[in-house]
């Protein structure tokens, strides 16, 4: 296959903020003067200065998305705005060919107290359209939006949700050849996010996609480049997606496990589990060791093993245990539970423990990462479970006719 | 295949001048919808929320006439005899400052209307001064038509110079905005400097022939002459009036500096805002 043209080129791209509001502003004076004269020298950190992204390299083509993540002032807006055109790098250079889109905010240049018909024409014109392409795309829009009824009623009476549908639909009018994503679809109801998601899978082939976001199954769906950023540097960049994206996890796994609820009745001593290095491949067995001391004389409670994955969903709960299995002994509990053929996809999990009073089921302690492990696979699953299956060849009208 | 538009962003300014200029002008054209759209909008919202609605444009200008021909015809303060009705001398000052300052202030006040729109969105920012040219011209166009009902109101009459007073207003505007943009990237930075410019055209007002002439001699006289406002507002006045235009020569050379200035503002303010942008929003 033809490679398509490369539409946006960073090369070197750093950018410096300032910690203190102040200073920064007196900085903003000097380099209003300094935009004046010729002075372009090689500009280091000046006092109280920070790089809020530094040397990010990279080429995107027509037809590609780059996911760019990173945890909350790792730089990923900063860049953005960079791409945009809004602030201009300090170092490095961007080259960026052909009409470029960004859905940063939906709905810009919106008045409250005009009617949504009028604000319609509003938007349009700061994303760029011309009058006659409005009024051409006029009933498009109001469609889309699905707003007719309210479309001369002030954007004030508007609904929050009833305001991003009306900008969405200015936007999704553009034909961009480069589009600029920021976490803008995570409003919305679910019909308004999946027709979101429909137009961008339409626009996609046509154009380069930078695209913002914090949720990693959307990143691996339509991503297939990616940058992982930390504080202004990045951790990641290449096409292994998958890998990517753990990466980013990687960070946020607390190996701090902590007392989420108590009422001082018993007390994890240790946890463990069976299998080297917290690893364990997909479809073998997992056992958990528990070691609990009793601080009260109370019966041996209920247990609750629950798996959660990477971004704290709990995922999957161990059976209980049935009355009179586990006993106790001098004020401790020891115990393992087993599941056997794990099959959970690739990935790391961690286990929290509830336990729950065996004569009026109230909780009485709770335990949040008490173990980490990881599953593996050879293949990136983005389901939570990898079923084990098999195939067989069998007829077409059998056996679902077989009535 | 068509041709893509190629744009680079660094770090590096193009310092050439007239291509900063071409762009400028460029933007300008391309952003005319946009700037016009803009305008309509705030105008819209303005009215739309008030019954007295365009009243409020020229009521304040009037209110500060009024006063001073209160003190003038009560014999509180004495001013030197001006050659027509004091009402006309006191309201058409009044009204040809209002539309000066106001046009000294606007492109600062688009800005920062728009701080939200120029931290999320890329378009050409010439629009908002444009905008706001508009928005003057809207409202300079309603004290332009008080100014000749004055005229008439207190039997002054039709001069033929009066053809020539859109100009002079014009001329107003172009000085007003062309000081406006060289003020607007440090007022976005620093709100000081709004206020300054509030309490600096106040005391400019009083060495200004606004709402009495310049006397024939002292120190005030030496202000008056030095103060580059004062060709504006007399001339302005003169074609009102239909009297002779003796500052016609001051008038035309404070013109001609300005139009070239006017351009450096612009480029000025363009290659501004992607400072203003990082800095404050």
């Amino acid at each position: 296959m033809q490679e398509k043209e490369i539409l946006v080129k960073a090369e070197g791209l750093s950018k410096k903020f300032c910690k203190d509001l102040k200073t920064s502003l007196w900085y903003g004076v000097k380099d209003l003067i300094s935009n004046l004269s010729r002075d372009d020298h090689k500009r280091n950190l000046r006092d109280k200065e920070f790089w809020a992204v530094r040397n990010i390299n990279f080429e995107l083509r027509r037809g590609e998305c780059l996911g760019l993540i990173g945890h909350n002032g790792a730089g990923k807006s900063t860049l953005l705005k960079i791409l945009n055109g809004l602030i201009k790098p300090d170092e490095g250079k961007v080259t960026i060919k052909g009409k470029v889109g960004a859905l940063i905010e939906l709905g810009a240049g919106f008045n409250p107290i005009l009617s949504g018909r009028e604000n319609i024409y509003n938007n349009g014109a700061v994303l760029g359209f011309s009058r006659k392409e409005i009024e051409e795309k006029l009933n498009e829009i109001i469609d889309f939006a699905e707003l007719r009824e309210f479309i001369d009623m002030p954007v004030q009476n508007y609904s929050s949700g009833m305001k991003v549908r009306l900008g969405f639909a200015v936007a999704a009018q553009m034909e961009p050849d480069v589009l600029i994503i920021d976490e803008v679809l995570a409003v919305g109801d679910l019909g308004f996010v999946l027709k979101c998601f429909k137009t961008i899978d339409k626009i996609l082939p046509k154009t380069a996609i930078v695209f913002v976001s914090h949720s990693m199954p959307t990143v691996s769906r339509v991503c297939n480049q990616i940058i992982v950023m930390e504080h202004g540097k990045s951790m990641y960049n290449g096409s292994n997606v998958g890998k990517g994206i753990d990466k980013y996890y990687a960070r946020f796994i607390e190996n701090e496990s902590n007392v989420v609820f108590t009422d001082n009745s018993i007390e994890l001593i240790d946890a463990k589990i069976e299998s080297p290095k917290g690893q364990i491949n997909w479809n073998d067995n997992l056992k958990v060791y528990y070691h609990f001391k009793l601080l009260k004389d109370i019966p041996v409670p209920e247990f609750f093993t629950i798996i959660v994955d990477k971004e704290q969903r709990p995922v999957a709960l161990l059976e209980k245990n049935l009355s009179g299995v586990i006993i106790e002994k001098d004020g401790h509990i020891m115990f393992a539970v087993s599941h056997n053929e794990l099959q959970l996809s690739k990935g790391i999990y961690s286990i929290n423990i509830a336990v729950r009073s065996s004569v009026n089921k109230e909780p009485i302690y709770r335990k949040n990462s008490i173990i980490n492990f990881q599953v593996i696979h050879e293949n990136e699953t983005w389901e939570p479970f990898l079923l084990k299956s098999t195939y067989e060849v069998c007829s077409y009208n059998n056996p679902l006719n077989k009535g | 295949m068509k041709q893509l538009e190629t744009r680079v962003y660094q770090r590096e300014n193009n310092h050439n001048i007239y291509h900063l200029i071409k762009e400028s002008l460029s933007d300008i054209w391309k952003s005319r919808f946009l700037s016009r759209q803009l305008a309509e909008r705030d105008i819209k919202a303005q009215y739309r929320q008030s019954y007295l609605g365009i009243v409020w444009a020229f009521v304040a200008p009037l209110m500060t006439g009024a006063i001073w021909i209160f003190l003038n015809l009560s014999g509180t303060i004495q001013v030197s005899e001006t050659g027509i009705p004091y009402p006309v001398y006191a309201f058409s000052g009044t009204l040809i400052w209002s539309i000066l300052t106001e046009s000294i202030n606007t492109p600062a006040t688009s800005t920062k209307g728009a701080r939200g729109l120029i931290s999320k969105i890329n378009f050409p920012k010439e629009a908002l001064v444009v905008s706001g040219i508009y928005k003057l011209l809207f409202n300079s166009f309603l004290k332009i038509v008080m100014l000749i009902a004055f005229v008439f109101l207190f039997g002054v009459g039709f001069h033929w110079s009066l053809v020539f007073l859109p100009l002079a207003i014009l001329a107003a505007l172009l000085m007003g905005t062309t000081i406006g943009l060289f003020i607007t990237p440090l007022s976005m930075l620093y709100s000081d400097v709004s206020r300054i410019i509030s309490m600096g055209l106040g005391f400019l007002m009083y060495i200004t022939p606004v709402v009495y002439s310049i006397p024939d001699s002292g120190i005030m006289r030496t202000l008056m002459l030095a103060n580059p406002f004062t060709p504006l507002i007399v001339t302005t006045r003169d074609l009102l009036i239909g009297t002779n235009p003796e500052f016609i020569g001051y008038f035309s050379i404070a013109l001609l500096i300005c139009i070239p200035l006017l351009f450096i503002g612009m480029v000025f303010y363009r290659i501004s805002i992607p400072i203003i942008v990082e800095r404050s929003n």
